[in-house]
């Protein structure tokens, strides 16, 4: 390193530090805590106890950890991709040149900033088997609705159903990526004849693969996550067929003082969210498409 | 008799136009039912078919949800909570992002993209062990374990500020170096009053994040008197759950808060995206 290199690194490395201590204590350390108590009896009050492989074979055996896992993965299948649809067909509409698209734009996305909790205890109402609104209008139709949360069959369903109220947020990152797109590619197309199907497909699909990809990572890891919704709506119930990895998991941890077993949770929690972000990214060179990109 | 281009483009405008006034419409229905609940007296809640206006409204909701429901106590100490995260995360956040953009330094790149990728780690990894030492420095049952992490800089929020602060020109600084300025005169006086839109922006996600946030204080907070919010309304409707009315007076009155906030924010937040880099 020269001088100058020297004095340059002294002084962002000092720029950084603050972050840089954070990330030792709150991401480094719980990592490799986290990962010995996943090897341990520990309760909080006692040291941790040395048990080897123990904890990752109960929790093979367990039932509910299994069932947990399996409704998480549900949920992840429908809210991704519903998800991405809601989000993508509302930033279509978003961005049409209308006077008054502002307010529009303001009453879909104000939603997804609404708490969780609050939108949740709004959904039970809403969604109430006999009471709601949700089965009113159904009856209009002569469709008799279903007990929604109630249900075993159409929990975790409502649930994700409901989630599309937040759905503002990925219109505002397709918008964005919409707008991006140059107004030439659609002015030669519509010159050769193309549909809006066409263009849709060719032109803006391709152009903003970069926010899918974007959604995709962020989407997946949330839903993977899933805890807020089903945990106050619920509580896991009925017949724990909404309970979702993150809330077996705070059980472990927090109602049954746990630490060795919910850590060993976490654990996997962790190599399936790498195994999927990684899967994602690997595909991504397939068809994410950078425009004026060589690649 | 084909029709005129313009009139086609008018007639397709229109169709956008009714089809984004039933989105809406679909999107304002919950907000809707639960002011039309929240105004409702008793007997009116088993109504088939409901009642879509209450009238004469019940007001008296309020006062029932408001008595059981100790609003002003919950929303003061979100607004502890909140207020205590954003100035960390203002402080901290764009001193980091200078580091990581401004300053040319050997290996730079490295911590930033260990930094990137953290952002990538479930809450629920590092829960624990973050807990427990909260735990061992007896802030339990405080305000604390919800504050103090961003005070060491929150990933997303220094990835945007450094996105903006890479559009600033070098030259700026170089002429400030030359005049003999530190770099923290230099981040202080140079960088910062030109990063107002980031900072704002970043503020507001850090608001939304920190009111919003569910898990953390549930984790953390096991006084009554110490709830925020977010644990505050969830708890009524485990005790007061069939009465939807006062339920959703309750869930009314915690959303006021965030309706105010949207209505100043709106703007930033909604044409802000621009600013964040995301689209990259």
């Amino acid at each position: 390193m020269t001088r100058m290199q020297r004095k340059n690194f002294r002084k962002g490395f000092l720029f950084i530090l603050p972050w840089l201590v954070g990330f030792a204590i709150f991401t480094v350390y719980p990592i490799v805590a986290s990962f010995y108590f996943s090897f341990t009896e520990y309760h909080v009050t006692k040291p941790p106890v040395w048990v080897g492989l123990e904890n990752y074979r109960k929790l093979f055996k367990d039932v509910l950890f299994t069932k947990s896992l399996a409704n998480t993965l549900y949920y992840a299948a429908g809210l991704v991709p519903i998800g991405l649809v809601v989000g993508l067909f509302l930033a279509l509409l978003l961005v049409q040149p209308l006077k008054e698209i502002v307010l529009y734009r303001g009453v879909i996305y104000f939603p997804s900033i609404v708490p969780a909790y609050a939108f949740a205890t709004v959904g039970i109402w809403f969604f109430h088997p006999y009471l709601g609104f949700v089965n009113y209008i159904l009856s209009f139709f002569g469709i008799d609705g279903p007990m929604w949360l109630s249900d075993e069959k159409w929990a975790k369903f409502t649930i994700i159903l409901l989630a599309q109220w937040g759905a503002g947020g990925t219109a505002l990152i397709y918008m964005a990526a919409i707008k991006d797109i140059p107004k030439e590619l659609y002015e030669a197309a519509i010159l050769d004849g193309a549909t809006r199907w066409q263009m849709f497909r060719k032109i803006t699909l391709p152009l903003i693969s970069p926010a899918t990809l974007y959604y995709l990572v962020t989407a997946t890891l949330a839903a993977l996550q899933i805890f807020d919704l089903p945990q106050i709506m619920t509580g896991g119930g009925p017949a724990n067929s909404t309970l979702s990895y993150v809330m077996y998991l705070y059980r472990h941890a927090f109602s049954y003082v746990n630490m060795g077993y919910a850590s060993a949770m976490a654990w996997i929690l962790f190599l399936i969210s790498a195994f999927f972000t990684f899967l994602i990214f690997k595909t991504s060179r397939r068809w994410v498409f950078y425009y004026g990109s060589k690649r | 008799m084909r029709l005129g281009k313009r009139t086609k483009e008018r007639i397709m405008m229109n169709i956008f136009r009714a089809l984004l006034i039933i989105v809406v419409a679909v999107y304002m229905l919950p907000f809707f039912w639960m002011i039309s609940t929240s105004l409702k007296p008793d007997r009116d809640l088993f109504l088939m078919p409901p009642k879509w206006f209450p009238i004469p409204p019940e007001w008296s909701n309020y006062k029932q949800a408001i008595e059981y429901f100790p609003f002003l106590r919950y929303f003061i100490n979100s607004v502890i909570i909140t207020a205590g995260s954003v100035l960390g995360t203002l402080l901290v956040s764009p001193l980091v992002a200078y580091g990581f953009s401004k300053i040319y330094w050997p290996g730079r790149d490295v911590f930033f993209y260990i930094m990137l990728s953290t952002m990538m780690l479930p809450f629920a990894v590092t829960m624990i062990p973050t807990f427990i030492i909260f735990k061992k420095l007896g802030l339990v049952n405080t305000f604390w374990p919800l504050i103090i992490p961003s005070f060491f800089g929150v990933p997303i929020h220094i990835f945007l500020i450094r996105q903006f602060f890479n559009t600033i020109p070098d030259d700026f600084i170089d002429a400030a170096r030359v005049d003999g300025a530190t770099e923290l005169q230099i981040y202080w006086k140079v960088m910062l009053p030109l990063s107002k839109p980031i900072l704002l922006l970043v503020g507001l996600f850090q608001f939304i994040a920190s009111w919003n946030n569910y898990l953390g204080p549930l984790i953390y907070l096991t006084d009554e008197e110490k709830y925020p919010l977010a644990l505050g309304l969830p708890l009524f409707l485990t005790r007061y759950g069939t009465h939807w009315n006062w339920m959703m007076a309750a869930s009314t009155l915690s959303i006021i808060p965030i309706v105010v906030f949207f209505f100043f924010a709106q703007s930033y937040l909604i044409e802000g995206i621009k600013l964040s880099g995301l689209k990259e």
